[in-house]
This record gives C-alpha cells, structure tokens and sequence, in this order.
C-alpha cells in the first residue's frame, strides 16, 4: 500500500490498515485484496465484474468493508455488488469510492448495489465519496438497489464532501411491513460540478416507514438536482426532507414527488433552499469572525 | 469610553424615509453598568446593532476612547472589545455549544471551562456541551447559551439585548450578581432591559423614545419618573435632557 492508497482508505473507509473481518478492496478496476469469513462470506462474480456478499444468519456486531480505489486516468470502473442480508443478521458496510486522478483523462466509477434485506434484519451501510486531482474529471454514479423484507431497517449514509466532478445517485428502495428505511445524504459541489441524487422509495408494507434527509451545499458555479419519488401504498410513513444552501452562483433543485395510494400513508415532503440567513453570520462575526469565516464554519457546522 | 456622536439611524426613501434613531449623544464609562430602557420599538436594538456594526449609522460618529471606529467591521469592533448578546439568539444547523463558545473565546475551553460558562447562565452544563443550536433548544436554553457566549468573549465592553427574556428568576437573580461582578472588574455593561432588577442595579438609567434618549441618570433620578407612562411622556415636554455625561 502507498502513500495514496493509504489516503484513500482513510478518507473513504476510516482504514488506517487493512480492516479485521471481510473485506474486498477494489484499485484500479481490479481486486487488490480480499477476506472472506465463515460469518460473512464475499464470493467473486462469474459472470461479470462484482461480488455476492452473504451475511449469514443471526450474525451479529460484524463489518465489511468494500471500498474502492482509482488512482489511474483514463479507467471506467462499472462493478456489480449484492448483498444478501440474511434473517436477523446486523452488520455494517462500508463502501465508498476515492478517485486520485491527476492525468488530464477521465476517471470514472460506477458501483451498481443491490441489497437484499432478510426478516428483521440491520444493515447500517455507509459510503463516502472522495476526488483529488484538479485536471481531469472524476466521476461516480453509484446505483443502489434496495430490497427489504419484513421487520428489516436499512441505515444508509451517503458522504460526498468534494473533489468529484459529476456525480448521479440512483438509490430505489422497496419496504415491507415493519421495515424501515432511513437515507441521510450530504453533498457539497463546488466549481462547475454537478450532482444529481434520485431517489424512489416504494413503501409497500404495512407500517412501512422512510426518512431521507438531504444536505446540501452548492458553491460557485456548480449544479444539484435533488429528486425523490415516495409511493405509499399501505398504512405507512414518509418523510423527505432536503436542506440545501447555496454560495455565489450555485444552483439547487429539488423535485419532490409524493404519491399516497392508500388512505392511512401519510407522506411529507420539506425542502429548504437558500442562502445562508444573515443573522448567522452577523452572529459569528459578533464573535470575532469575518465573513468567509463565519461561511465556512455555518457549511462545516451544516454538513458535519 | 464609548462614545456615540450624533447618532442617527434613518431607513427608507427620500419622501417616505423615518428616523429609528433620531439623535443620540452619550459616552459610556468603564466600571459603569448602564439599562438602556424605553417601549417597544423605541430603537433600542437598533442603538446597539449600530455600536456593534451591524447597522450601519446615517449620521454622526462613534468612537472608542479617542479611536473613530465609525467605519469598522463587526469584526474589527470585536477585535476592539465590543461584545453583544442578541435579542433574538440564532439557531445554526449541525454547529454545537462547544462550537460557539469556542468561537467566542477565540480558543479550545476544557469541559470544566465550557460547564462554569454555562452554569453562570442557570444550565446544567454537562447535558448542552455537544448539542446543536438547532431547533431542538428552547427559546428561553437558546438565550442562556447567547449570553454565556457573550460571558466567554470577556471583552470590556458587553451590551445584553434584553437578558432577562426565557430566564427563570432564580438563576436571573445569579445573573445579575454576574453583571455587578463584571462592572466590578471594570468592565462597561450595557443592558437593554424593562426588567425592575436590572433597572435597580443601574448605575445609570436612560430611557429611550422615538430613537432618542429623552432621559438618563441614576435609578432614583429615573425611576419615580418611569412609574406610569404619562410620566414617561413628561420627560419628552421638558425637552429630553440627553447629552454627554
Ligand atoms: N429597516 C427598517 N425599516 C423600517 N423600520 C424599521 C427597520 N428596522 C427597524 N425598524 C423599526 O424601528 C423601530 C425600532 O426598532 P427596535 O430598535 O428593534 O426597537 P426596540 O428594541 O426598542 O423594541 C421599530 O418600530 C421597528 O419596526
Ligand atoms: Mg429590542
């Protein structure tokens, strides 16, 4: 490992070293390291690029980690993961993804993940996003598929904290009964770059239930599409809400689409989008802040 | 010495323009603990968001000793010693008390530090230390925590926007031995206050109307005078006898 892997893997994935339990390392399109365990296996793909992750049952207090590393120009990385949670397992996944690009030619990483979430399972999976390098793009689409069976909770945390040119999220999800599914994404673009998240959550089960929080920052010139579908089709519950600021000549837009199809869902939709109130920097610079202090402590505060 | 030269805060358009602050002169002492007093809307905020910098005057001049710091940043009038607890706090998403207390010090406070600030505003420090000021906080937790920011500054010049708001009268009674302490050290306290106490522990009173100051001295000068509104009025028919002290 050198130098950049190593910061990569700690950016991404909280690694200072190579992680105890399963684990599949991907760098440069290739896999780099791998450790399967009885508890937790992770089995190569036939037929494509990918791997099946298989959480046994029951198995509790157990991680895996999956990150990826690119550290070439020029690479398009398209990778197929699923994960099979079986029945009462809890577990924690680590995925993300860091570019380290500096030649002038386009990276870029697409991760297609599909969860399936056995009775009464946990799953708390979080993802980081990571770009360095100021020439040429880093691109990550992440695809991210979620079945989730009865009793199940899915916790799924989203970090994309700069560097990556453009980003499009596609996150579907489909709740039983008594499962629940919360999604907490935070975002910052800045320069020309563009992220774009969309999100469809289908909450089939009876008191089924869903929260994805948004928090966004968009500086200078870049672009942030937020777009979440939520279809309540029993007793249920939703909740989206999408925070975002804007700084210079950013853009945010947020299309909420609520679609209650039974009487008992009750399904809300907030979003706020605007520039930093005046009173919170007036506030910190009473304290002894300038402007682009008090700014960057409002953004760190708000994305932290 | 704080001074205040002809102060006037004018908004709107030519025809339609309206003094908030009309013309106040006044100087403010150090070891002086001052309540600025007067009804709704009779500009007293707005008195000291101009001192602090956060509104900028139409007229006159302010300067701090012989310093004319009439064009100086928020931040630069902080750097100065001028320090001010809002009326309305704020809330900030994501940034916590330790946050804003450290801001306010300008450094890192141990726990023990972060618990004594807090205490000295009736919180039980322990519990609020990593919390957001975020909706989750009352109004009344939310202005103990813009005070103890203000307490944490420990510039030489402090101004509380109406203190006593959202605070319990047992740990209001502990505030005000906080004030007398300060004013002890030398410090220049001004208080915008209706509160009695406060108005009591003055050393001077200045009653605020239609953006002037139509009246100040010491709580007996003041107080019998304040007692109904009619009174009030009076002082403004004796001409309102504002000025340097
Ligand atoms: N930008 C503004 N435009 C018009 N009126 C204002 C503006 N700012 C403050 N005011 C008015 O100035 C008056 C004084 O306000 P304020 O200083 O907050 O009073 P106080 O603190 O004494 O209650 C109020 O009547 C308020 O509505
Ligand atoms: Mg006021």
């Amino acid at each position: 490992m050198d130098k950049i892997d190593q910061e990569l893997l700690e950016q991404i994935a909280d690694l200072h070293t190579i992680p105890q339990g399963s684990y599949s390392i991907r760098k440069n399109g290739k896999v780099w390291d791998r450790n399967s365990t009885s508890d937790i296996e992770i089995l190569p793909k036939k037929d494509k690029e990918g791997i099946d992750v298989i959480v046994h049952k029951n198995v509790k207090n157990q991680s895996v980690h999956i990150p990826v590393m690119i550290t070439q120009g020029g690479l398009n990385d398209l990778v197929y993961n699923d994960f099979y949670i079986e029945e009462n397992a809890d577990v924690l996944i680590v995925a993300g993804c860091g570019i380290h690009n500096v030649s002038t030619q386009t990276s870029k990483h697409q991760g297609v993940h599909t969860f399936h979430l056995g009775k009464n399972s946990r799953v708390r999976y979080v993802e980081k996003h990571l770009g360095i390098g100021n020439q040429g793009e880093k691109i990550l689409d992440p695809v991210t598929n979620v079945f989730m069976e009865e009793g199940s909770t899915m916790h799924m945390e989203t970090v994309q904290l700069g560097g990556v040119s453009h980003s499009v999220r596609d996150t579907k999800a489909t709740v039983a009964d008594h499962a629940t599914l919360v999604v907490e994404e935070k975002i910052l673009t800045t320069g020309k770059q563009s992220a774009t998240t969309n999100f469809e959550v289908v909450l089939q089960g009876k008191n089924s239930h869903a929260e994805i929080t948004s928090r966004s920052v968009a500086k200078d010139h870049s672009y942030q599409s937020f777009d979440s579908q939520m279809i309540g089709k029993e007793e249920c519950f939703g909740h989206v809400s999408c925070d975002g600021i804007l700084v210079g000549n950013a853009r945010i837009d947020s299309t909420p689409k609520l679609s209650c199809q039974n009487v008992s869902s009750t399904l809300i939709h907030e979003a706020a989008i605007g520039k930093i109130a005046g009173e919170q920097l007036t506030k910190l610079m009473t304290l002894g802040l300038s402007y682009e202090q008090a700014e960057e402590l409002i953004i760190k505060g708000f994305l932290s | 010495m704080l001074t205040l030269d002809h102060i006037q805060y004018q908004v709107g358009e030519n025809n339609t323009s309206k003094n908030i602050i009309e013309d106040i002169s006044f100087s403010f002492l150090e070891n002086t603990l001052y309540v600025i007093t007067g009804q709704n809307g009779s500009g007293k905020s707005t008195l000291a968001k101009i001192i602090m910098g956060i509104l900028p005057n139409t007229k006159g001049k302010i300067f701090l000793g012989k310093k004319d710091i009439t064009k100086k940043s928020i931040q630069e009038r902080v750097q100065l010693g001028l320090s001010f607890a809002f009326q309305q706090p704020v809330r900030f998403k994501g940034l916590t008390v330790k946050n804003l207390l450290d801001t306010a010090s300008n450094h890192q406070y141990s726990i023990k530090e972060l618990c004594e600030y807090l205490s000295m505003v009736g919180l039980c420090a322990r519990d609020y230390i990593a919390r957001p000021l975020d909706e989750k906080l009352s109004g009344g937790e939310l202005k103990r925590i813009e005070i103890a920011m203000t307490l944490a500054q420990n510039k030489p010049i402090m101004i509380f926007d109406e203190p006593e708001a959202g605070i319990d009268l047992w740990s209001f009674d502990d505030l005000v031995k906080i004030f007398l302490m300060l004013k002890q050290q030398g410090k220049t306290i001004i208080i915008i206050s209706h509160q009695e106490k406060i108005l009591s522990i003055a050393d001077q009173i200045l009653v605020m109307q239609q953006g002037n100051i139509i009246a100040h001295g010491t709580p007996t000068e003041i107080l019998p005078a304040l007692s109904t509104s009619t009174k009030c009025i009076k002082l403004v028919e004796k001409g309102g006898n504002h000025g340097q002290n």
